[in-house]
């Protein structure tokens, strides 16, 4: 077996880091030129990742699948990223964003990673700003703060609905300064494909030149992915079309253990599907739970227009439930909550799988404040209306327009109807406290690792996360391997390693090509995307997990008879591309049916319906099941299940309540 | 909902690759729902063509959501379609009417080569940063986030220039190909703010001489680019990367 130790350093919780950081074995500059590091994805952690290494004098290849690093999915992410840095002077620490984010997990994540997140996630905002990037200000010239799911504080950084968007462009300037100074080379329209493994060690990879379809080999003293989460694989999601598992699964499949596979987030606030053609969901995000308040109407089926529905027929059932978090409860209580009210009969809109979440309260707040300000008083109710229709526009205003361009309703008229949809996966390649997988010099970089999580997510924490591990931590962790492999020379690309990593993969590219079947690779991954929400989704149990195995199973079977890829393999050929992430996403479908079914609790995103309390709370096993899940690949399609003990010595393991 | 009603006849530029020439070819598409985004339709145009047996058609698109920058298509003429401040994955069927018939072509600018059919090669932009689209601080070296305050007014016009998803509608929609909206956006997100005052100059000859280098063309001020541009770039931007280029020759004592 893989040397399988967390390599969480001894000693008090809150000077783990500090400590480790300061006893790190360095490399001087002058090895650093020689060593050269592979990184692939360009996100928020590859980016930052392979830029930090860069400036530190390492010799860096960094590789994305689209045409530019600046399109990572990373992009996407909206509402805000989290910071300890008690600007608003309301009682936070970098222990409460560690309790927070362990509690948010539902207890199932490292106590020592994710303190060392709390305490880096400070100097995340510093550089970002300090890179340019224009996070929201207030009028005195400081930087503003909004309230996200599952705390209490108001710790979350954002720039309107596009943090991501901003942050991403901050990480992709300092990747594009050292291209530009020739200390990253920059390789777009590529897919890693495999990674080549020599004496135990990752010492490279193997990529696909997307456009001519060349297969190319590439020597690195260490491997870095950064290479996103594996939601698609429920075909319908958040993520980008392009977004996928395929690095992380052919490093599974060549020793990497991969861990919590089934820990997936499916986030409440996302547009109702609108039919068969669907081809991606779209978010609305958490920060708008800030201001909207979620609700049902009390009559079961009722046809009535949202806005006819008088204040008290409806239900508003979080603030019921959950007095004292209200709307801002974590994303896997509210997505139950509002699959619960559905499923009760209690759904809106037209597929009734939808639950309205209503700005009207808060527009009028917003308006009498604007009122006072421009010295209108008593101001009446149109008025208070118009003036914080404007607030609510500036806080959330391409939101608000892309909800209108997909429904065609306008938010600011009608309640937005949201329902949850497949989002984050906290799950992903299992990693110790240096981001190492179980293959030696390979590393695994923000939402394609499992670390920090535990078994939900708490919104605003995926840009700290993969800032932290780019940024902040893997310049540091790198150094204790590295500091070894000095002697190590460039391998040559002759090397048998290499030209056996490259035959294999060409060989699944050619029987992609040569099965000639009659069904696209969408049909096979709109199936797979069907068995997986439908029995592994927002609730799950064990006949249904069962089902699904055998369902994926036979799945797989059809795929590899009766596939059809048009084209060849050495050219521009997207569906081949597909066709390679699919074969991956139905290997892992079948995995994190066996994670669920084996983890017989339930907790944060994973919710077996066998295990509930009475008020229908995840009801949590800390005797049997306070462990990471840590599987590892045997031939086959086959898995086996080694345990990763949870220790909480700094926070009292509880029921968790948001009450 | 699932299917519609909608009949299109499509004209789709098909190109094998960079050397082949290209042409129009027309395709007909039926039962589309006007519920659905311009991609998924062709989505469904691609599976009939894969079932038939053809190459399904080749196009940029990740995030479907108008964030990421690389879908590209110029519809009827224009850069992601007919509607205003949207990319074109965000433009939906309901924009057409059941009948119509719906042109589609890839950027054209000699700095954007055609990849295959409808994708083009957006590098140039990458190149332009590379240049000098960045503020230089290594990371570790930055101070207290808040101890430099930056007015409301300020960080927020920086913020209306950084939004720019670097797609190309501008120089897609510029009859000179000019890729000043793009290039002046980024010089004007880091002019705007105190961290981008060191290097300002400096910064503005690099980026002007690598876009100038790329093969875009000039400016002449027809304002096609912000009319066009999906997130509403202003064409201030341009006027203030020209005044800060002129002004370097006399302001900036470095020579870059």
């Amino acid at each position: 077996m893989a040397d399988f130790n967390a390599n969480i350093p001894e000693g008090e919780l809150t000077v783990k880091w500090t400590k480790l950081r300061s006893s790190m074995p360095l490399v001087n500059p002058a090895n650093k030129r020689s060593i050269e590091i592979v990184v692939v994805g360009s996100g928020l952690a590859g980016a930052s990742a392979a830029a930090t290494l860069a400036e530190m004098g390492y010799k860096v290849k960094c590789f994305c699948f689209q045409d530019s690093p600046r399109r990572a999915h990373s992009i996407a992410a909206q509402g805000g990223i989290n910071a300890a840095k008690n600007y608003q002077n309301d009682g936070d620490s970098v222990y409460r964003l560690f309790y927070d984010t362990i509690k948010g997990g539902d207890y199932r994540a490292r106590e020592a990673n994710v303190h060392r997140l709390a305490e880096v996630s400070a100097n995340i905002i510093d550089q970002c700003v300090a890179q340019g990037v224009p996070l929201a200000r207030e009028y005195g010239g400081l930087l503003d703060n909004r309230s996200f799911g599952g705390t209490q504080v108001q710790r979350t950084f954002y720039a309107a609905g596009q943090t991501g968007q901003q942050l991403l462009l901050g990480a992709y300037s300092a990747l594009e300064r050292q291209i530009g100074m020739g200390k990253v080379e920059m390789f777009t329209r590529h897919e890693m494909l495999e990674v080549v493994k020599i004496e135990g060690k990752a010492r490279g990879i193997i990529a696909r030149n997307l456009i001519t379809g060349e297969l190319e080999r590439h020597f690195g003293h260490a491997v870095l992915l950064g290479t996103g989460g594996y939601g698609n694989v429920f075909y319908l999601s958040t993520n980008a079309m392009g977004s996928n598992v395929t690095a992380a699964w052919k490093a599974h499949k060549k020793g990497a253990f991969f861990g919590n596979p089934c820990f997936t987030q499916i986030h409440p606030t996302c547009i109702p599907v609108s039919g068969d053609h669907q081809s991606k969901l779209t978010l609305m995000s958490e920060s708008l739970r800030n201001d909207g308040r979620i609700w049902v109407p009390k009559k079961k089926d009722d046809q009535r227009k949202a806005t006819d529905i008088p204040e008290e027929e409806r239900d508003y059932y979080l603030e019921r439930r959950y007095p004292a978090f209200g709307n801002l409860v974590p994303r896997d209580v509210a997505s139950r909550a509002a699959k619960e009210r559905c499923d009760a009969g209690y759904g809106v809109g037209v597929s009734k799988l939808a639950v309205y979440l209503d700005f009207k309260a808060n527009t009028e707040r917003y308006g009498r404040i604007e009122a006072s300000v421009h010295n209108i008083h008593n101001p009446d109710k149109e008025t208070c209306m118009r003036l914080g229709r404007d607030v609510i526009k500036e806080k959330y205003g391409n939101l608000f327009d892309m909800y209108k361009q997909i429904t065609g309703e306008d938010p600011y008229d009608l309640p937005m109807r949201i329902y949850p949809a497949v989002h984050y996966t906290m799950g992903g390649l299992w990693v110790d406290y240096n981001l190492m997988t179980t293959i030696p010099g390979l590393y695994a970089l923000g939402e394609a690792n499992f670390s920090d999580h535990g078994a939900n997510r708490l919104g605003a924490s995926a840009l700290m996360q993969g800032l932290a591990d780019g940024y902040f931590v893997i310049p540091y962790t790198i150094g204790s391997y590295i500091s070894k492999e000095l002697a190590t020379k460039a391998i040559p690309l002759d090397h048998p390693a290499f030209v056996e990593a490259e035959a294999s993969v060409k060989a699944i590219l050619d029987k992609f090509i040569s099965i000639k079947g009659t069904k696209s690779v969408d049909f096979f991954h709109k199936k797979l995307g069907k068995i997986m929400w439908e029995k592994c989704g927002m609730a799950r149990n064990a006949k249904g997990l069962s089902e699904a195995i055998v369902e994926i199973q036979q799945l797989r079977k059809d795929f590899w008879s009766d596939l059809r890829v048009p084209g060849i393999a050495e050219e521009f050929n997207p569906e081949l591309e597909k066709a390679g992430r699919v074969a991956d996403f139905i290997e892992l479908g079948e995995l994190m049916c066996m994670d669920a079914l084996n983890r017989n609790e339930s907790c944060g995103g994973h919710f077996r319906e066998e295990y509930q309390t009475e008020e229908g709370e995840a009801l949590r096993d800390d005797e049997n099941y306070a462990y990471v899940s840590a599987w590892e690949y045997k031939d086959d399609v086959k898995f086996e299940l080694h345990k990763e003990e949870l220790k909480f010595e700094n926070i009292k393991i509880a029921q968790r309540s948001y009450k | 909902m699932s299917t519609g009603n909608m009949n299109l006849t499509l004209k789709i530029w098909r190109q094998k690759n960079n050397k082949a020439k290209g042409n129009l070819v027309d395709y007909k598409i039926s039962e589309i729902s006007p519920d659905m985004s311009f991609l998924e339709m062709f989505d469904v145009l691609n599976e009939q063509l894969i079932n038939k047996g053809e190459e399904p058609v080749v196009f940029d698109h990740d995030c479907r959501e108008g964030i990421c920058g690389a879908c590209s298509m110029y519809i009827n003429g224009r850069p992601h379609g007919p509607k205003e401040g949207i990319t074109t994955c965000q433009l939906h069927m309901r924009s057409f009417k059941d009948g119509d018939t719906i042109v589609v072509e890839p950027w054209r600018a000699k700095a954007f080569p055609v990849i295959k059919d409808l994708t083009v090669d957006r590098t140039a932009f990458d190149r332009i940063i590379a240049a000098g689209g960045f503020i230089s601080v290594n990371t570790g070296n930055a101070q207290d986030a808040n101890a430099l305050p930056i007015p409301k007014f300020q960080a927020d016009l920086s913020f209306e220039a950084a939004a720019c998803i670097g797609c190309g509608a501008c120089v897609a929609t510029c009859k000179n190909a000019s890729a000043m909206l793009f290039t002046s956006a980024k010089i004007s997100q880091l002019a705007l703010l105190p961290q981008g005052q060191p290097e300002r100059y400096r910064r503005v000859q690099s980026m002007v001489a690598q876009m100038d280098a790329e093969g875009f063309g000039n400016c002449t001020n027809t304002g096609a680019c912000e009319a066009e541009c999906p997130k509403g770039i202003s064409l201030e931007n341009i006027a203030r990367m020209n005044r800060d280029f002129y002004s370097a020759k006399f302001v900036s004592e470095e020579e870059v």
